[in-house]
């Protein structure tokens, strides 16, 4: 009985998030008058787009260094890949897959980086990591603004602002929809991208593999216990920084899908919210920063997209203001993110109290006896 | 003892932390396949011969030890514990070294899991090979089934009843290739009877199978039942090393506490007059939810004027008692203070009534170090009882009153003998033993009438700690105010207390005067009966 109502308590906070936001949604969704079709269709557009970006935050949460806020030096070396591919003029398919392979050993250097300095951060992961996202962006932003074009050559002048070096701020990428064209389907007016589900695939069997892994273990051991996993031998520090690695260069691969879905490439200020709305979908699944799974990212980011969409058309006929839309989206981004901290740190203390409550029982038992 | 057989030879063994002499002279034999007993009282240096035994880090970074120990007739100088793994040393720690989040399997094989390769694993190294799991549960339910337990080993650890626990972790290390000994530290300090009995059992399986242990525990019983040989700790010393054939418990209790009793502190015995009747606090039923330190079930009157002293072994409870009085800590059950229920779990209740405490936890609880010594002494008599307040525009708003709180703490500092550059120092920068009597002047300041005085030398040098207890005895002659001293060291409660409570395993097990043998209070503390209210003594083990 005392069991029974432990239980149901944990499962109720575990889910408290996504809870919240069907029932959100359930009252914005008539609201907002879109038909079942569209909404379907958005829906798969925005997972197509965005699921893998969300699936690259969880190793580094198996390895107990919660979210990754540090993935978007990761979409920035997504983005530099992208940007060398344009100005060469490879398009379609095959300019993506170069643009992933150039994006590749950036992403390593970046997350071996990354995973150095949280690795002097401990138990202050997440916001040294966002930290040290905009810490990056900054230096992302020079060797954009003045290195490109001035000491590395652009072969393709309209990449480059009028002045003659720095690329410019809008980028129309040859290679849009290069993934998505591949095998699409079509079924009532819903686009079905597959090429790019199978990608996305792809990954999910990675993750679901990686986790069977030794160095998967390890990640889980360590990020459960580090004391104990040293002890037991492991490399603590090592295991730490390969989680960061995955996780930057699965980032940048994610940044590539994103902005080939989306056709336009905002060079200096396309990465800065990716992480949060990652991170966002996320917790919107259900996941906490101790504990996710891929379902919790796949219906993670459906959800949250969901309500994206229907948010500020909602609000626009109930207030007859446009506005409310970009108002509403950093509002529920920001504040899920929030809620999902605050909610952990409860949960993590009354898990606690319920142990020691639980130790307590048991004494009385012995007495008893 | 045939030196052939011997796998652990420990060759006249010395530590000193600084100047702090912690082991001298330290030597004994470990034959194979045998269990030795390793018994002492705390701060006796049994963590620390453990410590040198199994490389860890502390021993090398303080400078390491004297003296040699051979083990397989080799000489083993271990840098760290992977060393000691290396060479078939195991280690089970009071602290459990699991998982909570994985399986009984996965964390008896914890890094060393049996892995599949492939052809990514090929590729790119070891690490990227698959994990086994049937193999790894094969494994792991061997290894339970050798130490003769029933443990499903597809539970989570965090799922598992604690006395469990101890159980995986020796699992995990006769699980590691040529282990060759095993040191168990406390293994049965969380088990019930019946969980030590089969952890005894096991021990033998694995003695049998030519695995030597090294066994620590405080429950003497235990040591004569399973173990081959004992060796008994005293103040860094072996006092006793015999083979446990006709050696009973009382025996070893008094190895272990008996040292000579100085009869200085029996001239200087308290004076003042206690009337058994007066009872001026009394806990019913009380229980503290301090880790590590936990109250169970503790029923105890204290009397107007004494001097109660409270001793028992570290982890047993005796610092949860007046941590959670003082609302600390998560507390339940009753307390009456004066005749009248004093409400658990508040701090402040408990202060205004005239209930003092002074934390052992110095640094953490009882001071506030940077700030300078008068404010120190004055701060909870001005917190709570508005002393050393000014009141202006009848009382409209009121001041601090630095002179009067620097005439107290130079009185303090005068009687205490703190040493210090003057009353403005910060409390930081004193050393232990003043700091400790800056936190006695600050619970003297509220004029207490009852007072919790918890590990009060713990640290602190010996001129100190004879100033430190001379103060204590002197104000409650001076002022008949109640004090209840925790201690862990028996001879300090025994030249101070008028009765002394022995804490074992969350409650009490005897109130005893002070004159009683050491024996007595050897076998109490380790739990081996208790005495009820009619002074008789029920044998529990």
């Amino acid at each position: 009985m005392f069991k029974d109502k432990r239980k149901l308590g944990k499962i109720l906070t575990s889910s408290a998030v996504p809870l919240l936001f069907l029932v959100i949604s359930g009252i914005a969704i008539p609201l907002s008058r879109f038909t079942g079709t569209y909404l379907v269709d958005q829906i798969i557009t925005r997972l197509v787009r965005n699921s893998f970006l969300v699936l690259s935050l969880l190793l580094p949460i198996m390895a107990g260094m919660g979210i990754n806020f540090g993935m978007i030096l990761g979409a920035m070396a997504g983005q530099i890949g992208l940007i060398f591919i344009t100005d060469w003029g490879v398009s379609g398919a095959l300019g993506l897959i170069l643009a992933a392979l150039l994006s590749t050993p950036i992403a390593i250097v970046l997350g071996y980086f990354g995973g150095k300095v949280l690795n002097r951060a401990k138990g202050r992961e997440m916001i040294t990591s966002m930290m040290l996202g905009l810490f990056i962006s900054g230096v992302y932003q020079f060797f954009l603004l003045y290195l490109c074009g001035a000491i590395i050559p652009f072969k393709s002048k309209g990449l480059i602002l009028s002045r003659g070096f720095g690329v410019r701020n809008a980028i129309d990428l040859g290679v849009a929809k290069g993934f998505d064209k591949l095998l699409l389907l079509k079924i009532n007016g819903v686009n079905i991208p597959l090429g790019t589900f199978a990608i996305i695939g792809i990954i999910v069997l990675f993750t679901v593999w990686f986790k069977r892994t030794k160095l998967g273990q390890d990640m889980r051991a360590v990020g459960q216990d580090m004391v104990v996993a040293n002890s037991a031998g492991i490399d603590v520090e090592r295991v730490r920084i390969q989680s960061i690695i995955v996780s930057t260069v699965l980032a940048a691969y994610g940044q590539i899908i994103y902005l080939q879905n989306i056709g336009t490439l905002n060079t200096y200020n396309g990465a800065d919210q990716a992480a949060l709305f990652a991170a966002a979908s996320l917790l919107v699944g259900g996941a906490s920063v101790v504990k996710a799974t891929i379902p919790n990212a796949l219906f993670g980011t459906a959800l949250f997209h969901l309500m994206f969409l229907v948010m500020p058309v909602a609000g626009k006929y109930l207030t007859g203001q446009a506005m409310i839309g970009e108002y509403f989206r950093m509002f529920f981004s920001y504040g899920v993110v929030t809620l999902a901290l605050i909610l952990h740190s409860w949960k993590r203390q009354k898990d606690k109290e319920l142990d020691r409550i639980g130790l307590r029982v048991d004494n009385q038992q012995l007495k008893t006896k | 003892m045939s030196q052939e057989n011997a796998l652990l030879q420990v060759s006249r063994v010395g530590k000193k932390y600084n100047e702090n002499v912690v082991l001298k002279d330290i030597s004994f034999t470990l034959e194979k396949g045998k269990i030795l007993g390793l018994v002492g009282e705390n701060g006796a240096g049994k963590s620390t011969l453990m410590n040198i035994l199994f490389g860890m880090n502390v021993i090398v970074e303080t400078g390491g030890y004297e003296g040699e120990i051979y083990f397989e007739g080799k000489k083993i100088d271990f840098k760290n514990p992977v060393d000691a793994l290396n060479a078939g040393i195991g280690m089970v720690h009071q602290e459990f070294s699991l998982i909570p989040g994985f399986t009984v399997a996965e964390n008896v094989l914890l890094n060393m899991e049996k892995t599949k390769s492939s052809i990514i694993s090929r590729t790119f190294g070891k690490k990227y090979e698959t994990v086994d799991m049937p193999v790894i549960r094969e494994e792991a339910q061997k290894a339970i089934d050798l130490l003769g337990i029933s443990l499903d080993i597809d539970t989570l650890v965090s799922e598992i009843p604690v006395g469990y626990k101890q159980f995986i972790e020796i699992a995990r290390e006769i699980k590691r290739d040529q282990v060759k000994m095993i040191i168990l530290d406390e293994p049965t300090a969380v088990l019930t009877e019946t969980e030590a009995d089969i952890l005894l059992e096991s021990m033998k399986r694995l003695s049998d199978m030519g695995v030597s242990i090294i066994f620590i525990s405080h429950r003497l019983r235990e040591i004569t039942t399973a173990c081959d040989t004992i060796v008994v700790l005293r103040d860094g010393n072996v006092v006793v090393e015999r083979p446990v054939e006709g050696v009973d418990i009382r025996q070893i209790a008094k190895w272990m506490v008996g040292r000579d009793i100085d009869t200085k502190s029996e001239e200087s015995k308290n004076v003042s007059i206690v009337d058994e009747n007066d009872i001026i606090f009394e806990t019913k039923n009380l229980w503290v939810d301090m880790p590590g330190e936990q109250i169970k079930n503790v029923s105890l009157k204290v009397r107007k004027g004494e001097i109660l002293g409270i001793g028992g072994l570290a982890g047993q409870g005796k610092l949860g008692f007046p941590n959670g009085i003082m609302g600390l800590f998560d507390a339940g059950g009753e307390i009456f203070f004066e005749g009248k229920p004093l409400p658990l779990n508040n701090t402040l209740e408990a202060l205004k009534r005239g209930i003092s405490f002074v934390s052992e936890d110095r640094r953490g609880v009882g001071l506030l170090l940077d700030e300078p010594i008068d404010w120190n002494i004055a701060f909870n008599a001005m917190q709570v009882q508005d002393k050393f307040i000014k009141k202006y525009l009848g009382g409209l708003f009121s001041l601090r009153d630095d002179r009067s709180m620097r005439n107290v703490a130079n009185e303090y500092i005068e009687q205490l003998e703190i040493k210090c550059t003057s009353e403005k120092q910060l409390a930081r920068n004193l050393s232990g033993g003043n700091q400790q009597k800056v936190c006695l002047a600050k619970a003297f300041a509220t004029d207490p009438k009852l007072l919790f005085v918890s590990e009060p030398t713990r640290g602190i040098d010996v001129g100190a700690k004879e100033l430190v207890l001379n103060a204590l005895r002197k104000y409650n002659e001076e002022n008949n105010t109640t004090i209840v001293i925790v201690s862990s060291e028996l001879e300090e409660l025994r030249s101070i207390s008028d009765r002394i409570a022995i804490i074992c395993e969350g409650e009490i097990f005897g109130i005893v005067p002070p004159e009683t043998d050491v024996t007595e209070f050897g076998l109490l503390m380790s739990g081996e009966y208790k005495i009820n209210e009619e002074g008789e003594k029920i044998w529990l083990r």
